[in-house]
């Protein structure tokens, strides 16, 4: 690749980012322009394994749940719900629908915890020319007090759904342990309902930001939405035209393993492809809530986008859907749940969310949509409800060789007279962070 | 600064992960309602999760995650060497964590099924105190923010550190939640240190034991207690086996 700019025989750049600061886990850029050619620019992945496949081996299925989640510290929720939907698979089981609905309510409350952290805490800093948010407190504390409010309310939402905001209790095998309270649930509901003009202020604030222009096509996946926007289970859909059904995400993955990395690298139908919140967007659009849809028209981020720094923009428009969806959700329980005072609480509401679980040997897949994009957990189980063997495939590992080859290609835009290392280091670092890799994660 | 004329230190904290899911640091940005308070009463000068700040004149280390790769040995001594205070936090930190079950695994055999013909570097997982010392030891999976924010109150006002000699089984009372040996599920309860506000219990799960062992858990009561509800050996040794805070009793 060469850079087809005057003066190019001048322009010597060079980055090296070891640890990257605001991103979960590990991971270093690298990148070398000599004489207006680039010699080198890769992102590696430097995280140590901690080998969670080989671990699930033997493991009963009441375990399973519990290890996964602990191989994010951020999207634990996700993990565990696609650990658990790949046992009632394998298991043959169908959760009942106030589990399933109350699974969707907690995936809400990580999807708006994740993002908003993102946003607020490891995104906008770049846009704000600061190192971190803590700042904000004294310079912006308005912004800083809509955050603090914001991601509160997605912990609360995790805390009161799922047991707890980092690696849930309530979301087992065969539904949900127990069904909250419905006070509870009408408090989050009026905390949601006051969050629309926190969102509102939070669209002005990134309405502001300037975005770099950067753009290279490349092939989205994600779930496919039938009727609703898409989070737990379905067929899976590439922006390039592939469709197979859950069970066959090994054909639309196709991991494998490079030198440099400890993350394992993916492709489909081009040399890389991405998931998360801009592939989610960008393959369901009309599957948005209205709301979320009049904000995206606000931003220009119509499908198919393909600037990968307009991933930032597509979380912020699915913390609208979220939000907005949340309270259709609460709204539907309260109506089907009793209030506390007819039913004897705990006894009759726990029977409800759990269906009754029968290990059976079998295999099983579960996919879920978490907040960096599509993943998969895959158990395969003998008749004493035992793994025997396991495999997870990360929504960052899908994502590693298309942040890769995005680099090479923004370096060989950018690196232009008068360019500088900082500027180019800036410019590197927002593009990865933009993909908000979870990196811990990716290298499981 | 001055609060009720108590001269405020303004300690300086650095935040180091090391393997593990980095779950512990997201806590240190949770509590919401009080984190702008939680933020002032520290200097962050270094946090790699949160900040592009990386200074090295830290006096107190937060260590999250535990040991598994030899470089990271070399990076904990070096942290060791800067720091006054050194903290451990959470299970992984404190015991190893969930990433200490691999040690039951032929590590070049783990190897070979993740990575095939590219193996990784990689070693037993052992916990942060078996590299360096460690002056205070908070564990938790994750750990929670309050326990969190009573260290910085220590820190920074002299107040006394919280002290949990009591196992799990108390808060649970306090908080009315059934207990689950009385729903028919094992329950690490009677002999775990309390301190989180039993979360699992209360949302349906019993407790795995990730804080460890409580101050003087009474195991003989434990397991007699265990084998009279009918639980198997393997299932207990399951559990305590799990955070690797009962290394002791397995």
């Amino acid at each position: 690749m060469t850079v087809s700019k005057k003066n190019k025989k001048k322009i010597n750049l060079k980055v090296d980012v070891h640890h990257l600061a605001r991103v979960e886990g590990h991971g270093n850029i690298k990148v070398r322009v000599t004489n207006g050619k680039l010699t080198e620019a890769h992102w590696d992945i430097v995280e140590t394994p901690r080998f969670f496949e080989v671990m699930l081996k033997g493991k009963h299925y009441t375990t399973a749940g519990i290890l996964t989640a602990r191989i994010c510290g951020i999207c634990s929720i996700g993990h565990c719900l696609a650990s658990v939907r790949a046992t009632e698979n394998a298991f043959g089981i169908t959760i009942p629908e106030s589990a399933a609905k109350l699974r969707l309510l907690a995936k809400h409350g990580e999807t708006l915890q994740s993002h908003l952290l993102h946003l607020f805490f490891l995104a906008a800093p770049d846009f704000l020319g600061l190192p971190d948010a803590f700042p904000l407190q004294r310079l912006k504390p308005e912004v800083f007090a809509l955050a603090a409010r914001l991601k509160g309310l997605a912990n609360r939402i995790c805390d009161v759904v799922a047991g707890r905001t980092t690696h849930p209790v309530s979301i087992q095998v065969g539904g949900m342990a127990r069904m909250p309270e419905k006070h509870l649930l009408l408090e989050l509901k009026s905390q949601l309902e006051r969050a629309i003009d926190d969102l509102d202020a939070t669209v002005e604030l990134f309405g502001t930001f300037e975005i770099p222009d950067f753009v290279r096509e490349t092939e989205f996946v994600s779930l496919k939405g039938e009727r609703d926007y898409p989070f737990i289970g379905g067929r899976l859909l590439s922006s390039d035209g592939a469709e197979r059904p859950e069970c066959e995400y090994r054909e639309m993955t196709n991991e494998y393993v490079t030198e440099n990395n400890t993350s394992k690298w993916c492709k489909l139908s081009r040399e890389s492809f991405a998931v998360g919140a801009l592939a989610r967007l960008n393959n369901n659009y009309h599957r948005l809530h209205p709301k979320a849809r009049v904000a995206a028209v606000q931003f220009d981020l119509a499908p198919l986008c393909h600037n990968p720094l307009m991933n930032n923009v597509a979380q912020l428009i699915e913390c609208i859907h979220v939000v907005y969806d949340s309270i259709r959700i609460i709204d539907e329980l309260v109506d089907a749940v009793p209030s506390a005072g007819r039913v004897p609480r705990s006894t009759a509401w726990a029977t409800e969310t759990m269906a009754e679980v029968k290990p059976r040997a079998g295999q099983g897949v579960g996919a879920v949509e978490v907040p960096r994009g599509i993943l998969y957990h895959d158990y395969e189980y003998d008749d004493r409800g035992r793994i025997v063997r396991a495999n997870c495939v990360i929504p960052t590992t899908q994502n590693n060789a298309n942040i890769n080859f995005d680099l090479k290609a923004m370096v060989a835009q950018f690196a232009v007279a008068g360019m500088t290392d900082e500027r180019l280091e800036l410019l590197c670092s927002m593009l990865v962070r933009s993909y908000d890799p979870c990196i811990s994660c990716s290298v499981h | 600064m001055k609060h009720l004329n108590i001269q405020q230190k303004r300690p300086k904290i650095a935040v180091f992960d090391f393997t593990g899911c980095e779950g512990c640091q997201l806590q240190l940005a949770n509590n919401e309602g009080t984190l702008g308070a939680f933020l002032e009463a520290i200097e962050i000068v270094n946090f790699r999760e949160a900040s592009s700040a990386n200074g090295d004149d830290y006096e107190v280390a937060l260590i999250d995650g535990a040991v598994s790769r030899p470089d990271e040995i070399e990076r904990l001594k070096a942290i060791r060497g800067r720091a006054k205070m050194l903290v451990a936090m959470g299970s992984c930190a404190c015991f190893g964590g969930v990433n200490r079950l691999k040690n039951a695994y032929d590590l070049d055999e783990a190897n070979r099924e993740v990575y095939g013909d590219n193996p990784k570097e990689t070693m037993p997982t052992v916990a942060v105190g078996e590299i360096v010392p460690v002056d205070l030891e908070v564990p938790g999976c994750p750990v929670t923010k309050e326990e969190i924010e009573r260290v910085v109150q220590h820190l920074a006002w002299d107040l006394p550190l919280p002290s949990y000699a009591y196992p799990v089984c108390l808060e649970c009372k306090q908080r009315y939640t059934v207990c689950r040996f009385d729903v028919g599920e094992l329950c690490l309860g009677p002999i775990t240190r309390a301190g989180c506000n039993a979360p699992c219990p209360a949302g349906g799960l019993g407790c795995w034991g990730c804080r460890g062992p409580a101050e003087i858990p009474n195991y003989e009561e434990f397991f007699a207690l265990v084998k009279e509800r009918g639980f198997s050996e393997q299932e207990v040794k399951d559990r305590l086996g799990f955070f690797g805070g009962f290394e002791d009793v397995l």
